[in-house]
């Protein structure tokens, strides 16, 4: 069964190799290639989790020793994998929603001439996440985050031909590259601290270590995980990677990538137990990422980038709970496989929507979109049931859970974190239901466009409907599944070990408010875009929601801190270069000139005046000669 | 008759040939005040070599006479070869060799 691990990984490995070094005979098939390859990895992993099922839980942890990749002398990094129930269940969730991904895409970029290319960059990205959650040591895992970043890349840009998408992909990597950084220091950290990078040797020694150094290592790993999880501060490339093709988003959003960051947190959960500090930073980034994911989604009028906040106000959430330590660990695993599948069918739901709607992505221009397409409408209504907590579905049990942990971190501090998880839900389901109204609702509002072509909005065909109606009913049942009699937390509690939070109110009294604020929420957005007609113009808005369209001011304040900061010192490092250095260099040369420019004069060539010099020399020298003998 | 005497006139011999050697313009003219000055010399050597009662300054008088012999030799094959060329004896002409 072990070595069944590397083959996770090699299926998609193989896929993207075939595809990406094929060439045009393989145009045909590609897809079909592609398909075949994600999905194998997927029945692969439901392999060895049925075996790992028909384990006690003592043992289901299982490895796989590939090879010795940089074999030294006080240095060893192995090619190992570890599949335990933490990397299983991003297995499950990366094969399987990635798989359906896969499927959907077929249909999506039919028309697209270069979907083999298309699908050959889905397949790395698979591969690049498995082998992300499978490595058993940090410098696998980030070769597979490297990887991850390299894909991302790839498909954001994937339309490279239009500017705002190449633009868009090289901010990803930008952003990105920062994030990496701070994992890159991360490791270097434990290797001089503990000596090994390998997950078992780090985290049982990180008791005896300084909490100082754990503080250190951690905040370098939240930093990281902050680029790949597209939190606070390094928030800005998330709304941009909209660029890319819809599939592209749903699986950036619900599969890979965003939960690589909350993977990192929970996987080095003792580093973070042992250093408090970092914990708490973790969590106020958390909850400072998960008002502004919302705040963005309610000003957002093109479809994709609503969900783009709504995402990274989700991850917020996972986040603030993986901050919280033991009581939280569980419940951040369990939002983010829920989130996974509402999230990926909400994203295909939109895609439909676009596929429909030729391109269309601003909803202001949609309206009354359920009566032309029945199972879009349904299957995304139930991702929005699910993603604002509606009581039953998946996103009400994993949410309601985190806002519990949240109160329970206990104090000042679990008020405060507790009510903003409160807030951020009442404006999840504000921004969600402004969506589903915008879109589903009201009156039709798209126009012919400049060159008189109508929308005709029309069902999209099987091959997207299915993978939509399979995800909904994750979205539906996923949640009630994990959470009814704590079966997830008992799955994965062997790994992340839990601690049972006590909320100071009652845990009935939290999950009422929560359903409270969730109906105000959607109370309010039924008030403003359910009984009033939707503008086609969107209106100037308050002082908020002008900042919110341009993502909170995240690019502005970018460009004015880091690009002019960074313009001003380059530009005071050159004119220090050219006044200080230069004029030291160029002085000290002037000065040789002109000195030799004087001496030059007495290279007259008149032998006369050699002789003077001559003379005058002789004389000096006899006279010093003399001067010397009298004293 | 006291040596001294030879010294001043030795210095005089030198200055007048320095003199020369600076001021005069014509190659013969300047080679001969250097033979002047080198003859100053020697008679210098000679007066200090009788001066002191050994022989070390006639020996060097020798040397010189024999290096001046050698100089007067490729000397005067310059001073020809540049009148030559350029049908003046000028040292002054000659000043080609200045950056």
């Amino acid at each position: 069964m072990d070595n069944l691990i590397a083959l996770l990984v090699a299926a998609p490995l193989l896929g993207a190799a075939v595809l990406l070094c094929g060439g045009r005979r393989l145009d045909a098939v590609g897809h079909w290639i592609g398909t075949v390859l994600a999905s194998a990895s997927f029945v692969i992993g439901a392999i060895l989790f049925a075996d790992m099922l028909g384990k006690d839980e003592e043992h289901r942890a299982i490895g796989q020793h590939l090879f010795s990749w940089i074999p030294v002398e006080g240095f060893q990094a192995d090619v190992a994998f570890q599949l335990d129930q933490l990397s299983m269940t991003f297995v499950l969730l990366i094969t399987g929603v990635g798989s359906l991904i896969h499927v959907y895409s077929i249909g999506y970029m039919e028309h697209d001439e270069r979907r083999r290319r298309f699908f050959g960059y889905l397949n790395l990205f698979l591969a690049a996440m498995l082998l992300l959650v499978l490595a058993d040591n940090y410098l696998l895992l980030y070769v597979g985050w490297e990887g991850v970043g390299l894909a991302s890349y790839l498909l954001i840009g994937f339309w490279q031909h239009k500017p705002s998408a190449a633009t868009a992909a090289k901010k990803a990597f930008l952003v990105n590259r920062v994030g990496d950084m701070g994992l890159s220091i991360a490791i270097m950290l434990m290797f001089t601290t503990f000596g090994t990078f390998a997950f078992g040797p780090v985290l049982e020694a990180t008791g005896e270590t300084g909490e100082g150094k754990l503080t250190a290592i951690g905040l370098m790993l939240l930093l990281a995980a902050c680029g790949k999880s597209a939190q606070v501060p390094l928030q800005s490339w998330l709304g941009d990677a909209m660029e890319g093709p819809t599939p592209v988003s749903a699986l950036i959003h619900a599969a890979t990538m965003v939960t690589a960051g909350v993977y990192l947190i929970v996987r080095s959960g003792e580093i973070f137990n042992a250093a408090p500090d970092a914990q708490l930073v973790t969590t106020v980034v958390g909850a400072v990422t998960l008002l502004f994911g919302a705040i963005v989604g309610c000003a957002k009028d093109d479809i994709k980038k609503a969900l783009a906040g709504s995402t990274m106000s989700q991850i917020g959430y996972m986040i603030l709970a993986a901050g919280l330590g033991p009581i939280g660990y569980v419940f951040a695993i369990m939002h983010l496989v829920t989130h996974g599948f509402f999230k990926a069918g909400l994203f295909l739901g939109a895609g439909s929507v676009m596929h429909g709607m030729n391109d269309e992505v601003d909803m202001r221009k949609y309206g009354g979109l359920r009566k032309h397409m029945p199972v879009t409408f349904v299957t995304f209504g139930l991702g929005y049931l699910a993603i604002i907590g509606f009581p039953g579905l998946s996103g009400f049990f994993s949410k309601d859970k985190i806002i519990e942990a949240a109160f329970a971190k206990g104090g000042t501090e679990g008020w405060i974190l507790g009510s903003v998880a409160l807030l951020g839900a009442a404006i999840t389901a504000f921004y969600m239901t402004r969506v589903m109204l915008m879109t589903f609702f009201g009156e039709k509002r798209w126009q012919p466009d400049e060159k008189g072509n109508e929308p005709h909005p029309h069902e999209s065909p099987r091959s997207m409907t299915i993978p939509m109606i399979v995800l909904a009913f994750g979205s539906v049942f996923a949640g009630g599944f994990f959470g009814i009699g704590d079966r997830f937390l008992h799955w994965l509690e062997p790994v992340t070990e839990h601690a049972h939070g006590h909320p100071p109110i009652g845990a009935t009294a939290i999950t009422l408010s929560t359903v409270t604020v969730m109906i105000v929420g959607v109370g309010l957005a039924y008030l403003q875009y359910g009984r009033r007609p939707v503008p086609v113009v969107a209106p100037r808005g308050s002082l908020l929601t002008r900042a919110a369209r341009r993502d909170l001011l995240q690019d502005d304040f970018n460009h004015v801190v880091l690009v002019r900061g960074g313009e001003h010192l380059t530009r005071s490092l050159v004119y220090v270069d050219h006044t200080l250095v230069d004029g030291v260099v160029n002085g000290t040369a002037a000065s040789m000139g002109g000195l030799s420019g004087r001496l030059r004069k007495l290279q007259n060539g008149y032998a006369r005046s050699y002789a003077v010099s001559m003379f005058g020399g002789a004389a000096i020298l006899i006279a010093a000669t003399l001067l010397m003998r009298a004293v | 008759m006291n040596p001294v005497n030879y010294l001043y006139l030795a210095a005089l011999l030198f200055t007048i040939g320095a003199s020369g050697v600076l001021i005069r313009r014509n190659a013969i003219v300047v080679f001969m005040c250097i033979e002047l000055m080198l003859n100053a010399c020697n008679l210098a050597f000679v007066a200090f070599s009788r001066m002191h009662g050994n022989l070390d300054g006639q020996i060097i008088a020798f040397f010189t006479m024999v290096v001046a012999a050698a100089e007067v030799v490729v000397g005067l094959a310059i001073i020809v070869s540049l009148f030559r060329s350029r049908h003046s004896a000028s040292v002054d002409d000659a000043s080609l060799m200045k950056l």
